[in-house]
């Protein structure tokens, strides 16, 4: 920070100042040991399933070519076993890891997107005194409520049954059914930082709706939205275990939950115990770290949460 | 954080200027715009029921016949005999009247009205969640005081590892885990289902026989239901703890324990109580998974069963029935909440 180059443009003084900022909230979330175990945890599992291909060969995912015993235990060329096709589950398991990721990620994308235009576009005409604005606020929130309040599970099944099973009415189904709670979360944030004076001034200066709610708004409720983000992920990733579980899944791509439908409707308890821990224990870390990522970052954004 | 307290302050004020003067009527207001949106909510659902299921499949006389091949004459008479023919308002109407009625139509595979499915299915699931319910709202409730109370101490950190790892836990899974491990092996406990098949004696026995077969399934909800209400309860517990009264309750002398039942856990207890009411469509998800693995002969099962034939009546008759539950649930919680507790009335 001593060293500041002499000629400073708009631009790289608000670089120089997000980057202070960003190494200032690195250094908090250091601090947290749960989040730094949860972020380990998740380098851990998005390395493998970036590696995919690397690690294990995907021919292996394919019954055809699988020569293996049935629902066999652990050997040394099949550490995890195999399944009831004869695949061995490690190869399962890693390209499980890369669609129950891709699953995840993509409907929180999905849900986010929905839910910080519904919050914060809410937030804003909400602040409006006209009428019109209240209307607009009173008729999002509305919807947002249906889907807060109709149970998740039943409408996801019923929706995924009706448009056809596969992983991208999977993901389709979880972005839009699980938004409604950061619609909320963000619309409440909006609200607040509606009072706040350069809102005023940028009325005053003449911005349009567009230009407060792109430029005010949106900025300044990105960082709890990106601990809201992350937590979601924990929630998508148990919602597609669930959905695939439950028989919705693709089953020429395999993800944690098929694995364990499968487990379930192939005798299991027949064979290879292993072949249902693995997933269920895979399910379980990787929740678990994007919800202690996710509070450790809600923790950093809001002082009054760390003493919990 | 100052934004958060002048926020608070505004919608403070506010309260004090309008609700002030008209308490009694405001609470009835209140009151009447919340049944009423539930109501809406609920027609909402039936609207979507509709759509899904007869607008928007290309062919709703093939989807009511499982794709088999058909005439076109065939197709026609199905189309009449349903009234698939009907423009869309008076189809809408006419399924409105049947379903306030109590038809849901017959279930592809047995031919059975759903209403008569679900009426059978109805018991059992009402048995387990029940019981689960209640027995997870005092373990996590309980769990969620101690910690919170005594928070950093062994008994916290130990609880709260526990309830995270319980809460990242899909519920079917750990059904599993236990089905094999306590009922497959070790035959400890019966595999699923309700009953014996051998026929379970009469009296006493029988409800041993019905207890024995809940167990598992019981336990795995349970676990997994308190996880997210000692979390809640042991969270509001602590925001209970920095508050003036409990202070000036210390000052008085009273004795720890004391400050604690009757001053801060009443207190903290009502965000927790709500949640339990606001908490039953998670609770349903919990059922439908924990039903497939038991083989429980209640609701969940049913919707599972119904969703791979595929069995559309049947599923749309339980999404409805899912939904009015959780509706009504949510509008007592939200009711409750309001009568109760003054604050939230405005909000």
């Amino acid at each position: 920070m001593s060293a500041q180059p002499v000629t400073l443009t708009p631009r790289a003084l608000a670089w120089t100042r997000r980057r202070a900022a960003l190494a200032r909230f690195w250094r908090e979330f250091r601090k947290d040991r749960r989040g730094m175990t949860g972020l380990i945890i998740l380098a851990v599992m998005i390395a493998v399933a970036l590696l995919a291909p690397v690690l294990a060969n995907s021919r292996g995912l394919n019954p055809i070519y699988a020569t293996a015993p049935a629902n066999a235990g652990p050997t040394l060329r099949f550490p995890l076993g195999t399944d009831s096709d004869g695949r061995s589950v490690l190869t399962m398991l890693i390209w499980g890891a890369r669609n129950s990721l891709i699953v995840g990620l993509t409907a929180t994308l999905i849900s986010i997107i929905i839910g910080a235009l519904f919050g914060v576009v809410a937030g804003h005409f909400g602040s409006v005194r006209a009428r019109a604005g209240r209307l607009t606020d009173n008729l999002l929130m509305r919807v947002a409520d249906w889907f807060l309040v109709v149970p998740f599970l039943p409408l996801a099944m019923v929706l995924a049954r009706t448009i056809g099973p596969s992983l991208g009415v999977i993901i389709l189904v979880i972005g839009l059914t699980s938004w409604a709670g950061t619609a909320r979360i963000v619309r409440a944030q909006a609200l607040a930082v509606e009072t706040r004076p350069y809102l005023e001034r940028a009325k005053a200066l003449g911005a349009g709706h567009w230009h407060q709610m792109y430029r005010h708004v949106l900025p300044n409720v990105m960082p709890l939205l990106l601990a809201n983000t992350i937590l979601t992920v924990a929630g998508t990733i148990l919602a597609e275990t669930t959905l695939s579980f439950l028989g919705l899944g693709d089953p020429i791509r395999p993800t944690w939950g098929q694995m364990l439908g499968a487990a379930y409707n192939y005798g299991v308890g027949t064979g290879n115990v292993v072949w249902l821990l693995a997933p269920g224990i895979a399910v379980i870390l990787v929740v678990m770290a994007f919800t202690l990522v996710g509070h450790a970052l809600e923790a950093v954004l809001d002082p009054k949460l760390r003493e919990r | 954080m100052a934004d958060v307290m002048l926020e608070g302050a505004r919608a403070a004020a506010e309260e004090r200027s309008g609700a002030g003067a008209a308490r009694s009527s405001g609470l009835a207001r209140t009151l009447s715009v919340k049944v009423m949106s539930a109501a809406i909510t609920l027609f909402v659902v039936l609207v979507g029921n509709f759509f899904l299921f007869r607008v928007l499949p290309a062919d709703p006389a093939k989807n009511l016949t499982h794709n088999s091949a058909l005439s076109a004459k065939q197709l026609a008479a199905i189309n009449r005999t349903f009234g698939l023919g009907l423009p869309l308002p008076q189809q809408f109407w006419n399924y409105l009247v049947q379903t306030f009625h109590g038809n849901l139509g017959r279930s592809f595979v047995n031919q059975l009205p759903v209403s008569q499915l679900i009426g059978q299915a109805l018991w059992p699931t009402v048995l387990l969640v029940g019981t689960s319910t209640v027995l997870s709202t005092v373990i996590g409730v309980w769990i969620g005081i101690r910690g919170g109370w005594n928070r950093g101490s062994t008994f916290d950190k130990t609880s709260t590892a526990f309830v995270n790892v319980l809460y990242a836990m899909p519920d079917f899974w750990l059904g599993m885990v236990l089905l094999i491990a306590l009922a497959g092996k070790l035959a400890l406990f019966p595999d699923g289902g309700m009953h014996s098949f051998t026929g379970s004696g009469s009296g006493l026995a029988s409800l041993g026989d019905l207890l024995w077969h809940l167990a598992l399934p019981c336990i795995v909800l349970t676990l997994v239901y308190l996880a997210e209400y000692s979390l809640v309860m042991r969270s509001s517990l602590i925001d209970e703890l920095k508050a003036d009264y409990l202070l000036t309750a210390r000052a008085k002398g009273l004795r720890d324990d004391l400050v604690r039942r009757r001053h801060a856990v009443p207190n903290a207890l009502l965000p927790s109580v709500t949640l339990i009411m606001l908490n039953l469509g998670f609770v349903i998800s919990g059922a439908i998974t924990t039903e497939t693995v038991f083989s429980w002969p209640g609701l969940g099962r049913l919707s599972y069963v119904a969703l791979n034939a595929p069995d559309y009546p049947t599923l749309e008759g339980t999404f409805l029935l899912f939904s009015a539950a959780v509706i009504v649930a949510n509008l007592i919680g939200d009711l409750l909440l309001t009568v109760f507790d003054p604050r939230v009335r405005q909000a």
